[in-house]
């Protein structure tokens, strides 16, 4: 077989194994740790029999292993179980796990997707030219706001943002609160969005830039950079063909690390601009204890997170022949 | 007889001087850091006096707060004021008061948990390097399952296992953060548990603690010390978000994340008083992160 083809199947079985125990453990914690949902959802009022169907009902009466299965054999069928809010009272107003987040991860994904297509292409720009013009006075002014941005929690960003481009007081340019209509069109979409991207963007930027500068600045330090500058060859000779084949790995690794920093900050700031997503379900679902759909979100975000590292991994093996052959 | 006054004089001379002026400066260690903090940069001074404005703040925040912690002294959102400085928050508390015990609670508990953060992870990364073996192996394996759930994602499910408490929220995060230390912990120990010296402790018969805290720790600590201060900042912001998600801690202790999240309505209105806390946080980052550059600087000899 193809040994580019025989790695990335190796690799894709090791991301599976690593989803495989992720889920296992995200399982198995529910029978494990203390507390006993079903009285802490249903109430200190619950009467022994509402407490025993509603174990009944979401298999807690049962051992681990076998919840475990069931749980699993749903998750590939695409169902996720069902919520526990809503449970216990009388009118049942079931809701299923997968129909409460499947609408909300498409507009996280939007969200997220609009933040990357901004941000990739402006942070590798910036921290080329950084690298590039190293240690003068445009390098250390974006040093400085970087360091700056990175250091401040999400929120800050986002409320700055908010105060001033939300605000009748300064400039009433987007909305404060991104609501999504269901059959809005994508312009629409993108407006109501627009201030939780540009917070994610001025983020993700910052960490990104300093991270592809240090990358590429590692890069023009290595002997084969000096060598070609010694002989002469063009800068530009040096940058395109000696530098950036080179350069693919450590620059796909700064992206997929930092799109998976990114599913996390949106977690904040889809809570201060009250964005309908993923995070924010998740949120109110730790609030309430609701582990079904706490499972179900995390489940999601780490299979995202998992596949972003995998995709890193296959470009850096794809673009560098030296990483086929490992001794 | 012509000489012999002219070299007295140089002896005395010599005397004289090494009396004043030692050839080799000795500094006491107080000196030394006085020496290398002359020399350091604009920012790390920066950096160094702001933490300094904090942990003032911290410890002596009854002396300095105009109110106490959860005194009702007004109206819900009353604006600046002569009474209240920076206005008061949702319930009626001084802003500005609040600002100032927040110090103490946030500060307090993030420093708490990169301290059980360190305890565990250097423990653990520490016994991982000198062992190595099966406990390298499974310890490393653990780390790597935990480490592919994004940190905070991971720290939300087990708070709503858990439910939301101080204890929780600084057992979780410390765990979690753990990781990170046992991987730089076991990378740098390891590149020191195979010099000789080390060797030469074992065959000795030294114990294992030995080994561990005088041969090997005393040789990795600059990294730790750096990494310590870089583990508190993203277990400072993350305690953050959490208080800022409400899921952190808990009213009725004042602290800055939760109190951004109670106030955040008068952004609507145009009043930037919730973005002081949530400033107070980014303040406190950035001026560690300057001097944990300067410091990286210094003990590496890094230049660019």
């Amino acid at each position: 077989m193809n040994p580019l083809i025989r790695t990335i199947v190796q690799r894709l079985g090791f991301g599976l194994i690593t989803l495989f125990v992720v889920s296992v453990v995200l399982s198995l914690l529910v029978g494990v740790l203390p507390g006993d949902f079903a009285t802490r959802t249903l109430g200190q009022a619950a009467t022994p029999e509402t407490v025993a169907a509603f174990r009944r009902e979401f298999g807690l009466d049962r051992p681990p292993v076998e919840r475990y299965v069931h749980w699993l054999g749903g998750v590939l069928r695409g169902d996720f179980g069902t919520s526990y809010s809503g449970a216990g009272s009388l009118t049942g107003n079931r809701r299923a796990v997968a129909d409460l987040i499947a609408p909300r991860l498409v507009n996280t994904l939007f969200l997220a997707g609009l933040a990357a297509i901004i941000a990739v292409p402006l942070a590798l720009t910036l921290g080329l030219l950084a690298a590039l013009y190293r240690n003068g006075l445009y390098d250390r002014l974006v040093n400085l706001i970087t360091l700056t941005s990175i250091s401040s929690p999400e929120f800050f960003v986002g409320y700055i943002l908010a105060l001033f481009l939300a605000n009748d007081v300064y400039f009433q340019i987007f909305p404060a609160i991104s609501s999504v209509e269901p059959g809005a069109s994508i312009l629409d979409r993108a407006y109501a969005c627009a201030l939780p991207a540009l917070t994610l963007v001025l983020v993700i930027v910052a960490h990104m830039m300093r991270m592809t500068r240090a990358s590429v600045i590692n890069l023009l330090a290595s002997p084969y950079i000096e060598m070609a500058r010694l002989k002469g060859s063009a800068p530009r000779r040096v940058i395109v063909h000696h530098a950036l084949p080179n350069a693919w790995a450590p620059i796909s690794n700064v992206i997929a690390l930092n799109l998976a920093y990114l599913i996390v900050g949106v977690v904040v700031v889809e809570k201060v601009f009250a964005y309908p997503g993923i995070g924010q379900l998740m949120v109110d679902a730790v609030r309430n204890q609701d582990v079904p759909v706490v499972q179900g979100c995390a489940l999601i975000f780490a299979a995202v997170y998992i596949l972003l590292n995998l995709a890193a991994d296959i470009v850096a093996i794809a673009t560098n022949p030296r990483l086929l052959h490992p001794r | 007889m012509t000489d012999a006054p002219n070299t007295l004089d140089v002896a005395e001379e010599a005397a004289v001087l090494a009396e004043h002026q030692p050839i080799i400066v000795r500094r006491t260690k107080l000196g030394r850091i006085w020496f290398e903090l002359k020399r350091a940069p604009l920012s790390a001074w920066f950096g160094l006096i702001v933490i300094l404005l904090y942990l003032i703040a911290a410890f002596f925040a009854p002396l300095i707060a105009p109110y106490g912690e959860t005194d009702l002294v007004g109206g819900p959102f009353d604006p600046w004021s002569d009474q209240n400085w920076l206005g008061t928050d949702q319930l009626g508390h001084d802003m500005f008061s609040r600002l100032i015990y927040a110090a103490r609670n946030t500060m307090g508990i993030a420093v708490l948990t990169t301290a059980l953060s360190f305890t565990v992870g250097g423990l653990l990364g520490l016994l991982a390097a000198v062992l190595r073996g099966w406990v390298d192996q499974i310890v490393g394996r653990v780390v790597d399952v935990m480490m592919s759930i994004p940190q905070l994602i991971f720290s939300l499910v087990l708070l709503s296992f858990l439910g939301t408490s101080v204890l929780n929220l600084v057992l979780i995060i410390g765990i979690l953060d753990s990781t990170r230390v046992f991987r730089l912990t076991r990378a740098v120990a390891t590149n020191i548990a195979v010099l000789d010296f080390v060797e030469a402790a074992r065959l000795q018969g030294e114990g294992l603690l030995w080994v561990m805290t005088r041969e090997i720790l005393p040789n990795i600590l600059p990294p730790l010390a750096a990494e310590f201060g870089l583990r508190f900042c993203f277990v400072f912001l993350t305690i953050s978000a959490l208080s800022f998600l409400g899921l952190g801690i808990q009213p009725p202790a004042a602290d800055w994340g939760s109190m951004v999240k109670d106030n955040a309505t008068l952004i609507g209105f145009g009043d930037p008083t919730p973005l002081l806390p949530a400033g107070a946080i980014a303040l406190l980052t950035v001026a560690v992160n300057f001097v944990v550059d300067w410091f990286l600087h210094k003990s590496s000899g890094l230049k660019e």
